[in-house]
Parts: structure tokens; C-alpha cells; sequence
């Protein structure tokens, strides 16, 4: 079952160019979608006036400022101070690409032989890293349940991408394990919520996250800090303050304070 | 000078909503981010200003008396058992401060209140205040003081 390309038996039934001129599609959705995102919610003029902003005067190499916003932030979701969260977030980011990645090449390159190389077993492994980073998100992670005590199936605007990305993976997977027309029809359904729903979902983050987290590398590097802090006491110079004086003897490493504890008291 | 939350800096882990006394963080129900649900309710205690561990949350001054780009920011660093403010007025002039918010390891010097028996009757009858004298240490030297601490009172304010 691993094995075998779910989509060759489909293309008895469905001309291959119909397959190609789908994934085409909602490669033009997503695109339009986040252009409509941008453009609607102003989240271009805001970067940039974020980036003048947080810019400073110092001159900052972008190169190395880029390669680790993409080593830390993107490839190994550094963002996330939660280890369960950022663990999830893993296994969904890229279950998703491998997902996604292994159906283009399945429908273009192999649309009707059976046997595809690594490329089913892929396409299995990523749509099941989906669906247990995503269900182990969405009934024990979220944030509205976990923090606000929110019921677990209180369904709200927030849920539309991770809902629909849940039962395009699920569908598509049961699927190709059953078969049934049935099936495939919710499968396609649930994929096009997906990939057109995005000037109304949080799909395109995974475009917005990584500008935000490399402008916040910047703003570091730039000496502005975000107009945030900067004394520590790392700092020889800032130990010996009068107002130092009380940990002079202290750890550097004093543990962890109040996120000892997941915060859920609600 | 109510709360708000730069929605493209916060994860939404949920400290804020946790730590909020008057709870009014929550989280927004189209992008799952943290947000003030009520600025005009907000007390400005700065508790979700200093949990935020992705520093996502800032302080809005009013346009009325604070309309030329004042800012107090704070930094709270668990981790070394400190807090730093950095304090903008509106003439430019900046003042940082750091200051210890502990002094032993967190949570290792919790009092095991559990443990302690229950007050006798003559404790309840006394005009005592729980544990006093013994944890103000009237009974231990004498009232302390700052050079008994090897402090010194020094002119001004030193942070």
C-alpha cells in the first residue's frame, strides 16, 4: 500500500493534464491569496515601516542575519518557547512539505505508473507527520483551550487552516487506502478549502512569519533592540551597580521562574 | 496607557492570558494571537508587558498627554534574575535601570506553608500577626538594618 502512487489508479478516470491543471490552480490560489492578504491587511507598508524603524544606525551584513533567521527560525521553528508547540509545529511544517512536495511529483512525473520510486512513501510519511503534529495540536495544544479554557471543540475563524489542512491529509490518506469516490470528492473539497481559503486563513504565516523573524534579527543587530533593554548582567560593568548588590553571590543561571509551568490557570 | 500586542512578534503561548489580573488578554479568534479585549479596563500593572517571553507587548500612551514618543519598555530576565526598563522621555532624554527581581533560584526557597502546625489558641488571641516576630527576626538580633546588611544609604537613587 506504502508503495504503490495513489494517484496511477486515478488516471484511468481522470485525464493527468486535469490533475496537473489542478495542483496549478491552487498553486495561482495561493499566490493570489497572499497578494489579496498583503494588500488588504496593509501587511507590506507595515514591514516596511517596521523595518525603518527598527533599522537602527549601525551597518548590518544581511547575509548572515538571513542564512540564520532560515537555519533557526524557518527550518527549525526557533520562534516557539513551548517545547510540545514547537515540536507539533515540526512535525505539521513538514509533514506538509513533504506532503505537498511528494503530490506534485507523483501527479507530473509519475501520473501513471503504480511504482514512483521513494516518492509514495514520502507522500505517506509527510500526510501522517500532518496528522499527528496537527490532531496533537488541535485537541491539546491550541492556545484557547490550553490557556483560555475554551472547550476542545469550540471551532472559530482561527481553526480554518488547520481544520481544513487536518481533513485534506486524513481524507487524502484514508483515500488512498480505501478508495471510493466518495472519498476522493471530500479529499479535493477539503484541499481546495485549503489552498483558496487564504486571504481568510492563517495559511500564509508561513510567508509572514520568516520576514518578521528576520526584521527582529535586524532590529538586534541594528543596536535598536526594538527600543527594548539592554542592560544584563552579563555585563562586568553592570554586576557592580548598587542595585546588583543583593546577587553578587548569585548563579547566572537562576532556572526557570514562571514558565516552570505551562500557563492553563484558568 | 493600556496594553497592546504586536501580533507579528507574538506566538501565541498564552502567558498573558494567564497572568493577566484583570483578564482581559485573550486570544483573537481569526489570527490565534493574544490581544486586549478592553484598553479603557486595563491597569497598566504591566504583568503580560513582562511574561511575554517574545517581548510582543507594549504600553499605548494616551495622544492627550503623551503625544511625542515616549516609551517605557521593560525586559524581564528570568533566567539571570533580572529586570531592565529603559525609559524614554519626550525631551530624549533615556534612563536604563536593572534590578534583581530574585535572589535565590526559583523555586527552591518556597516556604512549605503545609507543613507548618496550625495556631494554638493563644497565637489567635495574641495581636501577633502570623509568624511575627519570628519573620521580621525581632527575635534574631534586633531590628535590621541596612549596615547590619552591609548595605550603605547612599545620596540619590541608584538602581
Amino acid at each position: 500500500m506504502f508503495a504503490v502512487n495513489p494517484f496511477a489508479a486515478l488516471s484511468g478516470s481522470i485525464p493527468p493534464a486535469v490533475m496537473q491543471g489542478y495542483i496549478v490552480l491552487m498553486i495561482v490560489l495561493v499566490a493570489a491569496g497572499t497578494l489579496f492578504d498583503i494588500l488588504h491587511k496593509g501587511s507590506a507598508r507595515y514591514f516596511f515601516e517596521s523595518w525603518r524603524k527598527s533599522k537602527g544606525s549601525r551597518e548590518v551584513a544581511l547575509l548572515p542575519i538571513a542564512i540564520q533567521t532560515v537555519a533557526v527560525d524557518v527550518l527549525a521553528s526557533g520562534e516557539f518557547c513551548n517545547a510540545k508547540r514547537r515540536f507539533a509545529h515540526l512535525l505539521t511544517m513538514y509533514g506538509f512539505v513533504f506532503y505537498v512536495v511528494a503530490t506534485v511529483v507523483l501527479v507530473f512525473n509519475y501520473t501513471a505508473a503504480a511504482a514512483a520510486s521513494f516518492w509514495p512513501q514520502l507522500w505517506w510519511l509527510g500526510g501522517a507527520m500532518v496528522f499527528v503534529g496537527g490532531t496533537w495540536f488541535w485537541f491539546f495544544i491550541r492556545v484557547d483551550v490550553a490557556a483560555e479554557g475554551n472547550p476542545v471543540f469550540r471551532v472559530m475563524h482561527a481553526d480554518l487552516f488547520i481544520l481544513s489542512m487536518l481533513a485534506s491529509v486524513t481524507l487524502g490518506l484514508l483515500w488512498a487506502w480505501l478508495g471510493g469516490f466518495a472519498l476522493f470528492v471530500l479529499y479535493i473539497l477539503a484541499t481546495t478549502v485549503l489552498f483558496a481559503g487564504v486571504p481568510w486563513s492563517k495559511f500564509a504565516h508561513m510567508f509572514f512569519k520568516p520576514a518578521a523573524a528576520f526584521e527582529k534579527r535586524v532590529a538586534e543587530a541594528g543596536g535598536t533592540h526594538q527600543n527594548l533593554p539592554t542592560l544584563t548582567r552579563d555585563d562586568p560593568e553592570q554586576r557592580e551597580r548598587h542595585s546588583m548588590e543583593l546577587l553578587k553571590d548569585a548563579p547566572m543561571d537562576m532556572g526557570l521562574g514562571i514558565k516552570r509551568e505551562p500557563p492553563h490557570h484558568y | 496607557m493600556p496594553t497592546f500586542v504586536y501580533m507579528t512578534r507574538c506566538d501565541g503561548c498564552g502567558h498573558c492570558v494567564d497572568i493577566c489580573p484583570s483578564d482581559i488578554m485573550h486570544i483573537d479568534k481569526t489570527y490565534r494571537r493574544a490581544y486586549n479585549i478592553e484598553p479603557s479596563m486595563c491597569w497598566e500593572c504591566y504583568s503580560c508587558v513582562k511574561a511575554c517571553p517574545q517581548n510582543a507587548i507594549d504600553m499605548r500612551g494616551y495622544a492627550d498627554f503623551a503625544p511625542l514618543g515616549h516609551s517605557v519598555r521593560v525586559q524581564r530576565d528570568e533566567k539571570k534574575g533580572t529586570i531592565s526598563w529603559k525609559i524614554k522621555f519626550r525631551n530624549g532624554t533615556e534612563k536604563n535601570f536593572l534590578s534583581p527581581i530574585t535572589t535565590k533560584p526559583w523555586g527552591q526557597a518556597i516556604p512549605k506553608l503545609a507543613e507548618v502546625p496550625g495556631p494554638s489558641k493563644e497565637m489567635r488571641d495574641s495581636q501577633l500577626l502570623y509568624n511575627e516576630p519570628k519573620w521580621i527576626r525581632m527575635d534574631d538580633g534586633g531590628l535590621h538594618t541596612l549596615e547590619a546588611a552591609g548595605l550603605k544609604l547612599k545620596k540619590g537613587v541608584y538602581y
